[in-house]
């Protein structure tokens, strides 16, 4: 119920700015509507809305496992710290754009390279969650683990797992929203599709209800992948602690 | 199996670059049967020798010869349950082979039947040492370490405790090695013991009481106390 009231509060506010500023920079709600609308009946809507979410979920599966693999690593071993630590920090202070033009120049205007950019921005906020979490796991429960000599396997899903469960969440969370930003500008500088590339597109035609009609929908995308899967997600690992309150 | 521990020193180096001798010579035999008492002041090494003996640190001089093959049921000081699985679950990931009846009849003798579901997050501090007991106890070790399980639980639990402890003792023939600085413990389920100086830790004196543990009466146990307590320990 609050949701909605402050999603019709929004929409009252851009009305009323559209009314101050004009309708040439800031069209009204109706406007951007029926352009949506158009979009979408063309089909041309969600052709861009999944190729953006297609490249989404590629990226952020491989940033996320290759870097929480790192992460754990470098966490857990000594020697791999140290001698990751300085790509780390590289990688860290590395603006996204010069990792996206690189990319494109280096492997081409092509999917892998976008995918690939992508995946690197985000690659080193998960490796340096999930090393915060190796470092916090609990030696106590390593050493009953030890003691009851649980297979490595077994010991790693029940006991090192659920430890860095949270940790996960976090970089899951962070990560998405980081990547939710570059997917954009990766498409912008060089792919034919996407929610990036129309937005250019509007962009250069100073087409500014089709532009507000992209960033809108997929403002919407990004709220319901939010509230349906990351959320219950999240619930869902913690469920344990609500419990023991 | 038997268990032959011979340690002749152990020391780790603090933060600050200093050594500290943790242990000094401990040298004693264990049999199957037998429940061994590690008695000793507080902060003199004892829960240092477990770990040594438990295999979880093999930093130390000297060697501790175990039976290949030998299982080990530890109950640490603290529970160190998972606190993300339940009861059962916690018991059932230590011991995947234990069949239901065994389990229930563990849980039935430790008052836990009601607690199964449950998560640690939910348990006192003395249901808690009860899931370890049984986890240690569902392996059916051949080797069971306890660390002080009965501290801190009021003299009525820890009585309780300590007889569920003694009847499942009793009903397997194993090694069992138990830490405590309560006499009244040491004495009523023990049938050696060994009296630790303060650090670094050494053997000073070794009781064997020769009377099974089930059979030994109030009265005798009462002896037993009052003559170990005037052992001159810090004299030896």
């Amino acid at each position: 119920m609050l949701r909605l009231l402050s999603f019709a509060l929004f929409i009252a506010t851009w009305w009323i700015a559209s009314l101050v500023i004009g309708d040439a920079k800031l069209p009204a709600p109706p406007a951007v509507l029926a352009v949506l609308i158009a979009e979408a009946r063309s089909g041309a809507l969600f052709v861009n809305l999944g190729a953006t979410l297609a490249r989404v979920a590629l990226a952020f599966t491989l940033a996320m496992a290759i870097g929480s693999a790192i992460g754990y690593l470098m966490g857990r071993v000594s020697l791999a710290n140290r001698l990751g630590d300085p790509w780390l920090i590289l990688l860290l202070n590395l603006p996204a754009l010069v990792v996206i033009v690189m990319a494109y120049i280096w492997a081409g205007l092509t999917e892998v390279a976008a995918i690939a950019a992508i995946a690197i921005n985000k690659l080193p906020t998960a490796v340096v969650t999930l090393r915060e979490g190796a470092r916090a796991l609990d030696p106590a429960l390593d050493e009953m683990a030890t003691a009851f000599a649980l297979p490595r396997g077994r010991a790693f899903r029940h006991v090192i797992l659920p430890q860095l469960a949270p940790y996960i969440a976090a970089a899951a969370r962070s990560g998405l929203s980081l990547v939710w930003k570059i997917v954009l500008v990766a498409e912008y500088l060089g792919r034919p599709n996407g929610v990036g590339f129309e937005i250019g597109v509007a962009f250069q035609l100073f087409d500014i209800p089709l532009l507000l009609a992209y960033s809108l929908s997929f403002a919407g995308v990004v709220l319901v992948i939010e509230t349906l899967m990351v959320q219950p997600f999240e619930t869902r690992l913690t469920r344990w602690r609500l419990r023991a309150a | 199996m038997q268990l032959e521990v011979k340690i002749t020193g152990k020391s780790f180096a603090s933060v600050a670059g200093k050594r500290h001798d943790v242990l000094d010579n401990v040298t004693f035999t264990l049999n199957a049967g037998e429940v061994g008492v590690l008695f000793g002041p507080s902060g003199c090494g004892k829960s240092t020798l477990l770990k040594i003996l438990a295999g979880l640190d093999g930093n130390y001089q000297g060697h501790v010869t175990r039976s290949p093959g030998m299982r080990l049921g530890m109950v640490f000081q603290e529970p160190r349950l998972l606190p993300w699985r339940t009861v059962e679950e916690n018991v059932r990931l230590a011991a995947p082979d234990v069949d239901d009846g065994t389990l229930a009849a563990l849980f039935e003798v430790l008052e836990l039947s009601a607690h199964r579901n449950h998560f640690p997050g939910e348990l006192s501090l003395g249901l808690a040492r009860r899931v370890a007991l049984a986890r240690a106890f569902a392996i059916e070790p051949d080797f069971l370490i306890l660390d002080e399980p009965l501290t801190s639980l009021d003299n009525a639990l820890a009585g309780r405790l300590r007889d569920q402890v003694a009847t499942l003792v009793a009903s397997r023939k194993m090694m069992t090695l138990l830490v405590t600085h309560d006499l009244d413990d040491a004495v009523r389920l023990g049938d050696r013991l060994f009296f630790l100086s303060p650090r670094p830790a050494r053997i000073l004196h070794v009781e064997t009481i020769a009377k099974p543990r089930a059979t030994r009466s109030e009265p005798e146990i009462d002896e037993l106390k009052r003559q170990l307590s005037q052992l001159d320990l810090a004299n030896m």
